[in-house]
């Protein structure tokens, strides 16, 4: 009978067990995380139960106006989770999209976690869409969904999976339930585990494509292993100053250089394991 | 720089030429589109809306002109009520320990291991006591109100206490979010001055910092209610004093909305001149709160982290009280010379002497102002039978004495509503404004933040003060 505890801690089923909350302990860690999402969908209340950290929560969208960052271990591996603030978009540049869309774009985090108002799925995916566009590591935390259940919602998540192309994982954050599985598909994307294919076709529609079809190209040619190029067209056709400047001060060059160096880093994960 | 770099950037212009103005609006057009798609693919919606029908009526009652406004009012004078009737029984309860049992024990030690009598007397007598008043009186009503303010939060009401000051904030110059960051005020000045980062304009985000402080921060909840009830509430008949007590409390944080928007508006005229930005509040969706895991965080995050900012302060403010009533020149304590000093333009705005020096001890926390208040009471009138002597800060065993020993020190109605005003308007504690320097980065417009709502303090005393000379009811 002695063993049996330890049956249940390496047992994958029982995937809560394998996360240690580091509360603000940032030391050593092995992947970065960042959290987006449009204003009060629960980031605060998810990065809470990753973390254990208790950053105030509270029911309006505005309520986050520093990043906040802490930490969490699962499965031997350390992550840092970064609760950026909530945006509506990352078109326009309010000082909320700019730190919002410099940290997924700039900060290179491993992992983009977008938290998603179940009750408001469409008004939400505008957003998904455009971190799509920017990272393809990304994992759709569909939060809420006690709330949508009672408004007489009802998501097929495997279909919107398929329709984006990244992991969607259902949770209720504020009672923990699906964290686990959250847990699960965040280190199955770090690691290279499960390789997404972000939905990117809106840039393709009649009248854009022709002239980011030409940019793209150009940025491709420039900066191969670029994981967003279509992005960058998009943002240099609107004129977008923070990317222009990107371009000239090389910031855009190293980040290619880095992300075909992850690639490379993935491949061998994968074969290693 | 390379040249391809230029070329990119040359072939982005001239496509962008080419795309002409609208390629802004056609980019969210196709992107709304596609979000669209997903959603009609994935998302089954209900047939029937029947859930929008209590939140509908819900937002048409709290969002109503008519409605709106005395619901809040009303939301407001019910968690004083409970916050007033609530903390007296564990605050009796806590003086109990700390004042009654705990302090003679720590004195006769003292004495016992041969402490010299001054050190004993700024260590117990000063700093100990300093503490514990500060825990007694604070702890209680804080870990009533903050469960109580964040539950209204938690389950939504926020942003509608928002959506209804947003127009008036609006004609007053300022920014409608400035609502959310006057709600944080009520419970500490600091923290929303760090919140104010939520208006982006510059302009509204300053005049958001400089009104801040007309929301009454937890620090100075202890100090109304306890004058509130001395003075005003005892008007009433007992049954009615408790009620007639937070109504006093609310009247007070209307004067203190009133001056928001005043000042707000007088600041956008002249020193901030603009115009008010426009912005969308979305008004979220009610949830039902919960209720431990608020009773949980509001008491250890917000109630434990205050209460500790408070002790920590009160330990030298305690110290400097014991000093300043000990150290004497020509017979008299340097408080009293102080007393002295302060009486004719104290008296003039009707408070007194005491007052205004309790103010300037209790510059670091607010939370000290009434212990220091009631010793210097006692050191100046020389009231018998209270206190244990120069120096010492006490806790009267109930509101009565308390009242006797103001009345004794000559106060009256007069001074008790105009302390209430006075500690409603006048300057920010040491800690906000040094988080006001943080921010704004500015010495003139912390110093701006300090001089404005000082200056209208004195005003508005002594205007008070002058209306009740000439009704006759000094």
């Amino acid at each position: 009978m002695k063993n049996i505890p330890e049956q249940c801690e390496v047992c994958p089923v029982n995937k809560q067990a394998r996360l240690v909350r580091l509360g603000v302990d940032l030391s050593n860690y092995d992947f970065a995380i960042a959290l987006a999402g449009n204003p009060n969908v629960g980031k605060s209340t998810v990065f809470n139960s990753l973390t254990g950290l208790r950053q105030h929560t509270g029911n309006w969208p505005g309520k986050t106006v520093v990043r906040a960052e802490g930490g969490y271990s699962y499965d031997n591996k350390r992550y840092k989770v970064v609760d950026l603030p909530g945006t509506y978009s990352l078109l326009s540049t309010s000082s909320d999209e700019e730190v919002a869309r410099d940290f997924i774009l700039f900060g290179k985090p491993d992992v983009t976690v977008i938290v998603v108002d179940a009750t408001r799925v469409e008004r939400n995916m505008n957003l998904v869409l455009q971190v799509l566009q920017i990272t393809d590591r990304a994992v759709v935390c569909l939060n809420l969904i006690d709330e949508a259940e009672r408004h007489g919602i009802k998501i097929d998540e495997r279909q919107l999976m398929r329709e984006l192309g990244v992991p969607v994982v259902p949770v209720i954050a504020r009672t923990g339930e699906g964290v686990p599985t959250l847990l699960r598909n965040i280190a199955d994307v770090a690691t290279g585990a499960f390789v997404c294919r972000p939905r990117r076709g809106w840039t393709e529609s009649g009248s854009l494509k022709k002239a980011v079809d030409t940019l793209a190209e150009k940025i491709g040619n420039e900066f191969p292993g670029l994981p967003n190029v279509r992005w960058v067209a998009l943002r240099l056709l609107e004129g977008d100053q923070r990317i222009i400047d990107a371009i000239r001060s090389g910031e855009l060059t190293s980040l290619a250089e880095r992300a075909e160096l992850q690639k490379k880093g993935d491949t061998q994960y994968v074969a290693a394991s | 720089m390379s040249p391809r770099h230029e070329e990119i950037l040359h072939t982005a212009d001239m496509l962008r030429w080419e795309l002409g103005e609208q390629f802004h609006d056609r980019t969210v057009e196709a992107l709304y589109g596609d979000a669209a798609q997903i959603a009609k693919k994935a998302v089954i919606m209900p047939g029937k809306k029947t859930r929008l029908n209590f939140e509908r009526t819900l937002d048409h009652l709290v969002t109503n002109r008519w409605t709106g406004f005395p619901l809040m009012f009303l939301l407001l004078a019910i968690v004083f009520w409970i916050t007033i009737e609530g903390a007296n029984v564990p605050s009796a309860l806590l003086a109990d320990v700390f004042l009654d049992s705990l302090y003679p024990m720590l004195k006769s030690f003292g004495e016992n291991i041969g402490l010299p009598w001054w050190l004993n007397g700024l260590l117990f007598d000063g700093m100990y006591l300093a503490m514990a008043w500060v825990v007694s009186v604070m702890l209680p009503p804080m870990a009533i109100f903050f469960p109580l303010f964040t539950l209204a939060e938690d389950f939504g009401y926020l942003p509608r206490v928002a959506f209804n000051l947003d127009s008036m904030f609006r004609k007053s110059g300022a920014h409608g979010k400035q609502a959310l960051t006057m709600a944080m005020g009520y419970g500490c000045n600091a923290a929303a001055i760090i919140s104010t980062r939520i208006i982006d304009s510059p302009r509204e985000r300053l005049i958001a910092i400089l009104t801040n402080n007309f929301a009454i921060c937890n620090g100075r909840w202890p100090t109304q209610i306890l004058i509130a009830t001395i003075f005003v509430g005892a008007l009433a008949p007992a049954h009615l004093s408790g009620l007639v007590s937070s109504l006093a409390v609310v009247t007070v944080v209307l004067i203190g909305i009133f001056f928001t928007f005043l000042v707000s508006w007088g600041l956008s005229k002249t020193l901030l001149k603009g115009e008010a930005s426009f912005f969308s509040l979305e008004l979220p969706p009610y949830r039902p709160p919960r209720i431990w895991q608020t009773l949980y965080t509001s008491v250890i995050d917000r109630t434990l982290i205050v209460l500790w900012r408070a002790v920590v302060w009160a330990l030298p403010a305690g110290a400097v009280i014991w000093l300043v009533s000990n150290i004497h020149i020509g017979g008299v304590s340097l408080a009293e010379h102080a007393v002295n000093a302060f009486d004719p333009f104290g008296i003039l705005i009707g408070l007194n002497g005491v007052i205004l020096l309790a103010y300037i001890i209790a510059i670091p926390a607010n939370e000290i102002v009434i212990p220091t208040v009631l010793m210097l009471t006692v050191l100046v009138t020389k009231v018998a039978g209270v206190g244990s002597g120069a120096g010492v800060m006490f806790e009267l065993d109930s509101e009565l004495a308390t009242a006797e020993v103001l009345r004794t020190g000559g106060w009256t109605l007069l001074t008790g509503v105009n302390l209430m005003l006075f500690s409603l308007l006048h300057n920010p504690c040491s800690t906000t404004l040094y988080t006001i320097y943080k921010e704004t980065g500015s010495a003139k417009w912390t110093t701006l933040s300090a001089v404005i709502p000082l200056g209208i303090a004195f005003v508005v005393c002594f205007v008070v003060a002058v209306v009740f000379s000439a009704i006759g009811l000094t």
